[in-house]
């Protein structure tokens, strides 16, 4: 089944329209053309392009979030519509980049419990809620802690968990480990894959690093607010030169094939760490 | 200006149930000259650490009213801190800190979010009106040159982007203002926390350049905070490793690298060079390379020219 499906969806910024984001008001003029993609339920989906190639637009016009001005958005089958909005909303939840932005309350299962409690949720049905969410991210220990004393990874993790709690079907991240460090970038990439596995969760996830979108089942890359690209990862970074006209690059990996092919050493086009050092092993000795 | 710290111990909320050691008894040289690297997982003392560095944290001994605790009875007195950054001694209260702050500049972690003013000209020119001596205090024509300097070496045009209201630029070149906001006041030493955090590749390839290019040109020593271990391995001549509080290795990337089990073991991880040179190392093919890029290259396609002749 599709989970959601674009059809020559676009969108332009008005000069001055703001959305009530300061960050909208600089796109003056900027828009999104004729966008055209779907994806599967159960799938992972990267999404990679440079700043400002409309990636974040996409993640907002798919929960109406922003509204399209012309093309049809459909989840799982339904129409998005004025209407159908806020039925959608409960099975789209979107983590954004700073996780100090997106809490609530100064307490861990508050925090968690906003979301649940804003669709009027039975109570009892609440705290089994938090329970699971808070399980599925690693963080049932913390159900009682004070937010601001928890780490970036930490707190950006009680923040999947709150979007867990409407029990979503699809997940979006949008630059979500930008702001951690290396760790907390890892537990982050940790539970996402684990949701996608295990809970069958629809992923799509908005990166500016280039090993995370290894991870995915499928990348999308976008330039000035269209789609250039789509292919399995490895497919997307085997075409260099393409991408670096979109003002993005390989993973180190793939850099350093493509250093070791320029200088006349016949390596594959591999992503894997242990497959590179043996061809290298076999190209030396 | 050399940075010399000797047994820096630093608590926050001390004597509160809050009580946290960020550093404990640190010493640290960096030469002039150096694009330094500090490495360390969030909560390590870092930028605590950095913090001294242009008296925003001050040393006990700096302060108004100081009286050095008297060492417990049958305690030999702990060694008394050390911190100097050239000519200034920063644990001597009589340390003019307008001066050292004008000669180390600080970019914080995401600099852009502390853009205020209503053009980018007066955005850059503040810290050279903040940090001027009040009988000192800068012609407009002196301003409006240092603005248009700092901002060329930023990489940015002041006839250009000068009037226009620095919230109106993208990611990569609010940055560059805030950057130019610092370095307007010509800081010998300039230290910046993660400065390629959150932007793109492309972005991230430009501010490291123009890291190298500000170290040519107008800062002699810049210190990094950083996170990414490919980043440190391509840039810098040395690193220090933070762990609680405390700095248990100072090496060149090409010595702390080599040695992957205790960064390992620290919860660090390695750039991608040395991971390479190590599942080489395990098929029995020695690489000695500085784990630049580069150097990686070169090393390894002289094997095959070698085997091939």
């Amino acid at each position: 089944m599709r989970a959601i499906e674009f059809r020559d969806v676009s969108y332009t910024y008005e000069d001055g329209d703001a959305d009530g984001d300061p960050s909208n008001a600089q796109r003056g003029g900027f828009q999104i053309k004729h966008l055209n993609f779907a994806v599967e339920e159960g799938e992972f989906v990267a999404v990679l392009g440079h700043n400002g190639s409309g990636k974040s637009t996409l993640a907002r016009l798919s929960n109406r979030l922003l509204a399209a001005d012309s093309g049809e958005i459909e989840v799982f089958g339904t129409p998005l519509t004025k209407k159908t909005v806020y039925e959608i909303r409960k099975q789209i939840g979107i983590v954004f980049q700073n996780p100090d932005n997106q809490t609530v309350a100064s307490i861990v299962e508050d925090d968690v419990a906003f979301g649940a409690e804003n669709i009027g949720l039975a109570r009892e049905e609440i705290g089994a809620r938090i329970s699971f969410a808070l399980k599925a991210v690693g963080m049932e220990q913390y159900r009682n802690a004070t937010i601001a004393r928890l780490s970036g990874g930490q707190k950006q993790r009680v923040a999947i968990a709150g979007v867990l709690a409407l029990k979503p079907r699809i997940m979006i991240l949008d630059e979500s480990t930008a702001m951690l460090d290396p760790r907390g970038r890892r537990e982050i990439m940790d539970v996402v894959v684990r949701l996608n596995r295990e809970e069958k969760i629809t992923v799509i996830l908005i990166t500016h690093f280039m090993e995370e979108a290894l991870l995915a089942d499928r990348a999308i890359v976008m330039n000035r607010g269209e789609i250039v690209m789509q292919d399995k990862p490895a497919g997307i970074f085997a075409r260099h030169e393409e991408l670096l006209t979109y003002n993005l690059t390989l993973p180190r990996i793939g850099m350093i094939v493509k250093g070791l092919n320029a200088g006349g050493m016949p390596v594959s086009d591999t992503l894997d760490l242990e497959k590179l050092a043996g061809e290298i092993a076999e190209c030396v000795s | 200006m050399r940075i010399v710290a000797e047994h820096l111990t630093y608590t926050y909320n001390e004597r509160s149930p809050f009580e946290k050691r960020a550093l404990d008894d640190i010493s640290l040289t960096i030469e002039e000259g150096e694009f330094f690297g500090i490495i360390g997982h969030t909560g390590s003392g870092k930028s605590t650490f950095v913090q001294h560095l242009n008296g925003l944290i001050r040393l006990p001994s700096s302060r108004k009213h100081f009286h050095p605790k008297k060492p417990k009875r049958g305690q030999p007195a702990p060694p008394a801190p050390v911190l100097k950054v050239g000519e200034f001694d920063l644990c001597d209260r009589r340390t003019d800190f307008r001066a050292l702050r004008r000669s180390v500049g600080m970019v914080f972690q995401y600099p852009e979010y502390q853009l205020f003013a209503e053009t980018v000209k007066e955005d850059v020119a503040f810290g050279l009106k903040n940090f001027a001596e009040k009988k000192d205090r800068p012609r407009a024509e002196e301003i409006e040159t240092a603005v248009r300097e700092a901002l060329a070496a930023v990489g940015l045009n002041a006839a250009e982007v000068g009037e226009k209201s620095p919230f109106d630029l993208s990611g990569g070149q609010k940055r560059r203002v805030a950057i130019a906001g610092v370095i307007v006041t010509r800081p010998e030493v300039l230290i910046l926390d993660e400065p390629a955090a959150g932007l793109d590749p492309l972005g991230k390839r430009e501010i490291m350049e123009l890291l190298h290019e500000l170290h040519r040109t107008w800062c002699k020593t810049i210190v990094i905070v950083s996170h990414d271990m490919d980043e440190i391995a391509e840039n810098c001549t040395r690193v220090a490793v933070f762990k609680d509080g405390t700095v248990p290795y100072v090496a060149t990337p090409k010595e702390l690298f080599s040695h992957a089990e205790e960064l390992y073991a620290l919860g660090l991880d390695i750039p991608l060079t040395a991971k390479l040179t190590a599942a080489l190392a395990r098929r029995g093919i020695a690489i000695d390379c500085d784990f630049t890029t580069e150097d990686f290259l070169a090393k390894v396609l002289a094997l095959k020219k070698g085997g091939a002749s």
